[in-house]
Parts: C-alpha cells; sequence; structure tokens
C-alpha cells in the first residue's frame, strides 16, 4: 500500500504543481492517475520513488515514510517504466533487463539467465537479446522497458505515460498485455496517463485530477462513469459526447448502438457475457472491433440511462458507455 | 631514396623515440581531461572558469613552453619530459572542452531513466555518461592526437629526439631526402594512431553503427546528388 499524506509540491520558480494532495493507493491492483498536462500526475508518481520530493507532507509505502528511506535503495525496489521506454541505448536487450539486478549485486550470468525468461514473460522472442534498442521496433521496445521494470521483482511498479508514443493498434495489444501481465503477477501499479479510455481499462481504481494535483474524483471505472462526481469529470470523461454516449437505434439486425458521431458502437444484446471463456472468445474472434454490447440493468420502457457494458471487461463489467437518455429509435 | 635505405635504421629509432614522446601525452591529457570535464560539467558554476582556463592553455607558444619546463622541472633541454608534459598541457586544453561537451550531449531522458531504475551518481558516471559521451570523447582524442605527433616535431629545435630532427639536419645539410622522410614519417604516425584510435572506438562501442560505413555512404550519395 503506497499512502499519500497532505503532499504538497512547489518548486523552485514558485509555481505550485501539487497542494495537500491525499490518496491511498491500494496493494495489487493498477491505480491510474488521469489528468491532462499540468494536472502533475506525473511529479506524482516521481515523488514515490523519490525522483522529486515533496515540499510538505509524506509518502508511506506499507507504513514506511520514503523520507527516511535512501533514494538509490528505494528505486532499486520500485520498477519504473516510462514513454519512449528509456532503455540505454548502448546496452543490448538483455543487458538493459537485468541492468537493475547487477546494480543489486546480482551475479552476471544469473541476471542474464532471468533476463531471458523476463522476454518470454512479456511476450518476446528470445532472438531480440543481442539487439540494441534502436534494432526494435517502439512496440517492441516498451516490452523491454516493462521487463526491465520487473526485473527486480518489485511489488510496485511505477508506469509514466508507457504507451503514450506507439501507434494505436499497438498501444492496444501492449494494454492487453498488461492486463495480462498483472493478472498473474499482481503488481501495486501506479499508472500515469492523460487518455481516459485507456485509464477506464487498466485501472482498478482510476484518480481523475484537476490543475495543481487536485483529485477531482477517485473510484472505479464504474463508480466514476455511472456518477461522475461533478460537471469537470462528466466532461473529462465524455459521458455527454462521443463513444461514450449511447444511444439505441433499430435495425433489420436488431438494436444496435450508436455513439454521438452517429457511428455503430455495438450491438445490444440480452445477456451479458462475462465468463472467461466468452471473453476469450470474443477477443479471438476479432468481435471487439464491433464491440458486443450488453446492457447492464433490464431496459424497461423508461429504464434508458443504464451504463452499457463491453464482453471484453472481463470479470469486472467495467462499462464501455452511458446510454442516452433519449434513444434515437428509428 | 638511397639515403632512406642507408638510414633504415635511423628511421627506426627516430619513429620509436617520436612514439615515446608523443603517446604518453594523448593518454595522461585523456586521463586528466576526464575528470576535470565532469567537474565543469557537474558544477555549473566553474564549468565557464574552467573550461576557459583550460582552453587558455592552448595559447601558449609551444617554443617558449619547450625551453621553459624544463628549467622549471629541472630537466635537460634535449630531455623529451619537457616536451611531454608540455604536449599534455596542450591536449588537456582541447579534451576538457570535448569531455564536459560530451557528457553534457547525454540525452536527458537516458540520465533520467537511468536515475528513476536506481543507478548512484557513481555508477551512471561509468556506466552511462562516459560510455554515451563516448563518440565525442573519440572525435576529440582523435585531433588530439594528430596535433600532438605533429607538435612533437618542434622539440627537434631544441635537440629532442624525434623525426622532426629529420628536418632540421635535412636543412642544415641540404639534404632533400631526409626532410622528406621526417614529414613522411610523421604523417604516417598521425594516420596510424588514428587508424588505432577508431578501431579502438569500434571495439569499446559496438552499439554504434560503423561510422566510416555511413560517412562512405553519405559522400557517395552528396556526390551523386551533385552530379
Amino acid at each position: 500500500m503506497i499512502e499519500f499524506r497532505s503532499v504538497t509540491k512547489r518548486f523552485g520558480d514558485g509555481t505550485v504543481a501539487i497542494e495537500d494532495f491525499s490518496l491511498v493507493v491500494p496493494s495489487r491492483r493498477t491505480t491510474v492517475l488521469v489528468g491532462s498536462s499540468g494536472s502533475g500526475k506525473t511529479t506524482l508518481l516521481r515523488m514515490i520513488n523519490r525522483m522529486i520530493d515533496p515540499t510538505s507532507g509524506g509518502i508511506e509505502i506499507d507504513g514506511e515514510d520514503t523520507s527516511t528511506l535512501e533514494p538509490v535503495k528505494l528505486r532499486r525496489r520500485i520498477g519504473y517504466v516510462m514513454q519512449n521506454s528509456g532503455l540505454l541505448p548502448h546496452l543490448k536487450v538483455i543487458d538493459n533487463i537485468a541492468t537493475v539486478p547487477i546494480l543489486n549485486g546480482v551475479k552476471r550470468a544469473l541476471a542474464r539467465e532471468q533476463a531471458l525468461e523476463l522476454l518470454d514473460t512479456v511476450g518476446l522472442d528470445r532472438s531480440l537479446a543481442e539487439r540494441y534498442p534502436n534494432q526494435l521496433s517502439g512496440g517492441q521496445q516498451q516490452r523491454v522497458g516493462v521487463a526491465r521494470g520487473l526485473a527486480a521483482d518489485p511489488n510496485i511498479l511505477l508506469m509514466d505515460e508507457p504507451f503514450g508514443a506507439v501507434d494505436p493498434i499497438v498501444r492496444d495489444e501492449l494494454q492487453r498485455e498488461l492486463i495480462r501481465l498483472q493478472r498473474e503477477l499482481g503488481k501495486t501499479v501506479v499508472f500515469v496517463t492523460h487518455d481516459i479510455d485507456e485509464a477506464f481499462l487498466l485501472g482498478d481504481q482510476v484518480v481523475i485530477l484537476e490543475t495543481g494535483g487536485r483529485v477531482a474524483q477517485v473510484g472505479s471505472p464504474s463508480e466514476i462513469m455511472q456518477s461522475p462526481a461533478n460537471e469537470f469529470v462528466a466532461s473529462f470523461i465524455g459521458t455527454e459526447r462521443g463513444k461514450r454516449a449511447l444511444s439505441i437505434r433499430r435495425t433489420a439486425r436488431g438494436r444496435v448502438l450508436v455513439d454521438g458521431a452517429g457511428r455503430t458502437a455495438g450491438v445490444l444484446v440480452d445477456e451479458p457475457a462475462t465468463t472467461g471463456h466468452d471473453v476469450d472468445s470474443a477477443a479471438n474472434s476479432g468481435a471487439d472491433s464491433v464491440a458486443q454490447v450488453t446492457v447492464a440493468q433490464d431496459l424497461g420502457a423508461d429504464a434508458t440511462t443504464g451504463a452499457v457494458l463491453d464482453a471484453a471487461a472481463g470479470p469486472s463489467n467495467e462499462p464501455s458507455g452511458l446510454l442516452a437518455a433519449e434513444p434515437i429509435v428509428r | 631514396m638511397n639515403w632512406v635505405l642507408e638510414n633504415l635504421p635511423l628511421i627506426g629509432e627516430r619513429t620509436l623515440q617520436h612514439l615515446a614522446t608523443a603517446v604518453p601525452p594523448v593518454v595522461i591529457s585523456f586521463l586528466l581531461a576526464v575528470p576535470i570535464g565532469w567537474l565543469a560539467n557537474r558544477f555549473r558554476r566553474v564549468r565557464g572558469t574552467v573550461l576557459t582556463v583550460c582552453g587558455l592553455l592552448y595559447s601558449i607558444p609551444s617554443l617558449p613552453l619547450f625551453v621553459a619546463l624544463p628549467a622549471l622541472i629541472g630537466t635537460g633541454l634535449t630531455d623529451p619530459s619537457g616536451v611531454i608534459i608540455a604536449l599534455t598541457l596542450y591536449g588537456i586544453a582541447l579534451m576538457v572542452r570535448v569531455t564536459a561537451d560530451g557528457l553534457s550531449s547525454v540525452d536527458l531522458h537516458v540520465t533520467q531513466a537511468a536515475n528513476a531504475v536506481g543507478f548512484s551518481e557513481w555508477s551512471r558516471f561509468w556506466r552511462v555518461d562516459l560510455p554515451l559521451a563516448g563518440p565525442v570523447l573519440l572525435s576529440g582524442i582523435r585531433v588530439v592526437s594528430v596535433s600532438t605527433v605533429s607538435l612533437t616535431t618542434v622539440g627537434a629545435v631544441l635537440g629532442v629526439k624525434s623525426l622532426g630532427l629529420f628536418f632540421t639536419d635535412g636543412i642544415q645539410r641540404n639534404i632533400a631526402a631526409e626532410i622528406f622522410t621526417g614529414i613522411v614519417g610523421t604523417v604516417l604516425i598521425a594516420l596510424v594512431l588514428d587508424l588505432l584510435l577508431v578501431l579502438i572506438g569500434r571495439v569499446l562501442m559496438p552499439w554504434l553503427p560503423s561510422v566510416s560505413q555511413h560517412a562512405t555512404r553519405t559522400t557517395v550519395r552528396s556526390r551523386v546528388a551533385a552530379a
């Protein structure tokens, strides 16, 4: 568990990046800090491993005040994954992954052996081990970055917009991979992004930040989507417009859902697909390109504002959008 | 040509003497310039002062320095140690700025990433900053090497043994072949040392794309474009 206690950060030039920020980050869950630039999300992330020290307030990791810990040692037991991979360009992939264990004093041969296993873990072929980072694609580099973050087997993994610089298809792939990894490894992940869709996809707990690190809302994706705390949150997550404002349209095939732009977002089915098998088969069949959408609650004549679930959301049933109050029925 | 064939042993001896005078300054100035350059880069306030002072060393004329140093350290005028020290100073003058620039040229994202994963300042210098400054350091030491090899010949005026003695002796005795041997020999030493440095760079920095290949390709391309 990571706990922020009334953390304030003022920089030398007088700007207040974070003001009186408090948050509990639960263990073995993914917490996503989401906000636009200037919200202080990266500053908050970097305070966890003491890349930045708070001006006042404190941060505890499992009850231990981080200000009493040696920054370099602290960083070596916290995984860090960043945008543009942050790999060391002069080291081979395998040595990049083995960096932290070697710094920790693990024997070189053993660290390299473990690095090979980590390539498997993040879904990369072992033949890439002897390449240099600039010989890999952006997506492969990010996977190596994740492998490096996991190398010292840390309890905590900090991820600073790790998928921000890759193209949408690769990002989609990496996000799925992270969900799979997290299901297997159960790390305490703190993930920073400005992309609300990414936040809802990955987060067990989503923290929506306004300027200066003010918390607009904390909750599960469902909680936030079903009851946005205020206008800021509602507009930030875009429930009133775009692809999260869904309405029903009748077609020859049955009822479909269309988004704010008039694009068909999915087909309305009656039974929620909640079992793992269905999720997998939906994903494997590529059905997610036209999302399988089910209505969370029984759609009576007047119950038209229910949350809409996405089959790929898995057992947690995270909503993918809200049904607009006045469906367009044609 | 006869002169060359008749004097092969002497040419060999002078070549070795030339190397013995020119190589130590290149190595020593590199070893001294790296920590000084690191200091200049690490402590921004002293950067300007350190770089200017070191740079000014180069403005001292070589001949007076070759004469003054033996007097200061108490060696004979024809002893190579005075020349070695003087050339080391010139090497430092060139190398300190190159080192500071090389270290500051390392991508900020990379150094931040290194900090984030837990490099200490010491380990980061050795394992990240220094290797990544490598290409800049290499081009610096190549300049130092060539300049040192050629400056070594100036010592001949005072009688310090090197290939430079062939110029002075050749001019006095009016033997063109001897003068020519001195010039060609000096150029060859400079070329061989430069080649050696490039090879060392290749071995130490295997992550870089082959520099000469790249350069050749660009030249060819620009020539084609010009045509």
